[in-house]
């Protein structure tokens, strides 16, 4: 996946300005930023869901999304919420209900999704995401709207997942510990320009003690100083 | 544990009891009212030609059922509101899918409908007789007027209520235009076309007393005007219950066709 000198302007304001990004196959890469840092912003460029005002996207296909929410569809079971927008036959069928399985839910393929709890309806969206084996996994937060304790779950499955299926995987998210559990590479990102690039060389699985430093330096670059 | 099982009985006792009290304070207006009509009528408060007697309302009933007469009427006057329901409700789906679906159709559509919803249905059946005569045609069309109002305004809801997020994801999961609509749309607005059918049938059967006390030989309403001029009120005592009953029945049917196309809501409490 790359970006090159890619402009993002609201009117007069710009979001982005001459961003450059390279994602590795089957690299893991943190975007932090503040709110209003535009991260949220590439990742709908990223996602196909904006277009940019100037440069080059290249984005691998598939490349699939896991939003905030969970995002669906009420009406549809959680196997064909899954499959959405592939075809209903016997082959998707079972990929799906594999997927499903991987994230721990093979038991709930015929439920609707009001009964699924907010850990679980996330799932679903991860299944949806991994089931059209993407080259690119963009990840919008996704922890963001769960409890403390199914969050760490989550963080866990995804780490899993991921080093399972190796795609290229881009997080945006404003969690320092996340993204340094999580990711092969962290970027800070600040009015639109990269202030931060980071490899994180730690051996997993991590322990949060051996990060503090990475974890200093990265709030820092946020403006958060800790005494 | 011995101090529960004394009291537990008791109590039970008194829920159901509370239970029956309820159940006979419900019906006791009704059944009250009953009576007095019944005694009223009996010992000659009531006169006939006011209100029938029930034993009497009942017989005319039976009389109109056996004879034919009650079918004859009541036959021609469903194929009306249906032919008016399925006309105006069917246009006013299309509008106000239309309207809800696309930028185009909403600026080209919606702002006509807004202008003509505030005219009542009633104020048409003057032009409508100008215009289509005295016959079916203009019948019909008033119940289609006044059916497909509600109809447009909930489809046009019901298609807009779809979340932007959800339409996100469908082109991120690349559902396709054709599929989007019959996979998202027309699901999330299914609720608001049960809302809107609901109220589409009980302005038809309005709209129906409406047209057929204004100028026809067969109908319900003409049963009525015909009962009114005769004084025989246990006619139109008859004519008042079968319009209750088609209003339940609408309802009946309206909630069945819920169920059935909306699983999804089935096990929500």
């Amino acid at each position: 996946m790359q970006l090159r000198q890619v402009d993002k302007r609201f009117g007069a304001r710009a979001i982005l300005s001459a961003f450059d990004l390279r994602i590795g196959a089957g690299e893991f890469v943190a975007l932090l930023g503040k709110s209003g840092s535009g991260k949220t912003t590439l990742l709908r460029i990223l996602a196909g869901l904006e277009p940019a005002s100037g440069g080059r996207v290249q984005v691998p296909q598939p490349c699939t999304v896991v939003f905030q929410e969970p995002r669906l569809i009420e009406s549809k079971s959680v196997l064909d919420n899954v499959r959405v927008g592939l075809p209903g036959d016997a082959r998707t069928r079972q990929v799906a209900l594999s997927a499903l399985a991987e994230v721990g839910l093979g038991e709930h393929a015929d439920a609707w999704p009001h009964t699924l709890s907010g850990g679980e309806a996330q799932r679903v969206a991860l299944a949806r995401a991994l089931m059209r084996e993407p080259r690119l996994l963009l990840l919008d937060e996704p922890f963001a709207a769960l409890d403390a304790l199914t969050r760490l779950k989550m963080q866990a499955l995804v780490a899993d997942l991921c080093a399972r299926h190796r795609p290229a995987v881009l997080l945006v998210t404003h969690d320092v510990d996340e993204a340094i559990m999580l990711a092969d590479r962290v970027l800070v990102l600040a009015e639109g320009r990269a202030l931060l690039d980071r490899q994180v060389e730690l051996s997993r699985p991590r322990q949060r003690a051996q990060a503090e430093p990475l974890r200093r330096e990265l709030l820092g670059a946020l403006g958060v100083h800790e005494h | 544990m011995s101090e529960l099982s004394m009291h537990a009985p008791p109590r039970l006792y008194a829920l159901t009891g509370s239970r029956l009290r309820g159940l006979s304070l419900r019906v006791l207006v009704p059944v009250l009212l009953l009576a007095l009509w019944a005694y009223g009528s009996y010992a000659g408060w009531i006169a006939e030609n006011v209100l029938a007697s029930p034993l009497e309302v009942v017989r005319t009933a039976a009389r109109l059922i056996a004879s034919g007469v009650l079918w004859h009427h009541l036959s021609l006057s469903l194929g009306r509101a249906l032919l008016g329901l399925l006309v105006g409700g069917g246009l006013g789906l299309g509008l106000g899918m239309g309207a809800g679906l696309s930028k185009l159709g909403e600026q080209l559509i919606d702002p006509t409908v807004q202008m003509v919803r505030a005219i009542p249905f009633l104020a048409l059946v003057p032009l409508f007789i100008v215009w289509f005569g005295i016959g079916e045609t203009s019948k019909v069309l008033l119940i289609a007027a006044a059916a497909a109002k509600p109809m447009y305004l909930n489809a046009y809801g019901g298609a807009r209520s779809v979340d932007p997020k959800l339409v996100e994801m469908a082109r991120v999961f690349g559902l396709s235009r054709r599929r989007q609509l019959l996979e998202l749309y027309l699901p999330t607005a299914l609720p608001s076309l049960m809302v809107g059918l609901r109220l589409s049938i009980s302005l038809s059967l309005i709209a129906l007393i409406a047209v057929e006390v204004i100028n026809t030989s067969r109908g319900i309403g003409f049963l009525m005007l015909q009962a009114q001029e005769f004084f025989k009120t246990g006619i139109l005592v008859v004519c008042m219950v079968l319009y209750a009953l088609l209003g339940l029945g609408s309802d009946l049917l309206v909630r069945a066709l819920e169920q059935t196309f909306m699983p999804w809501r089935r096990s929500r409490v």
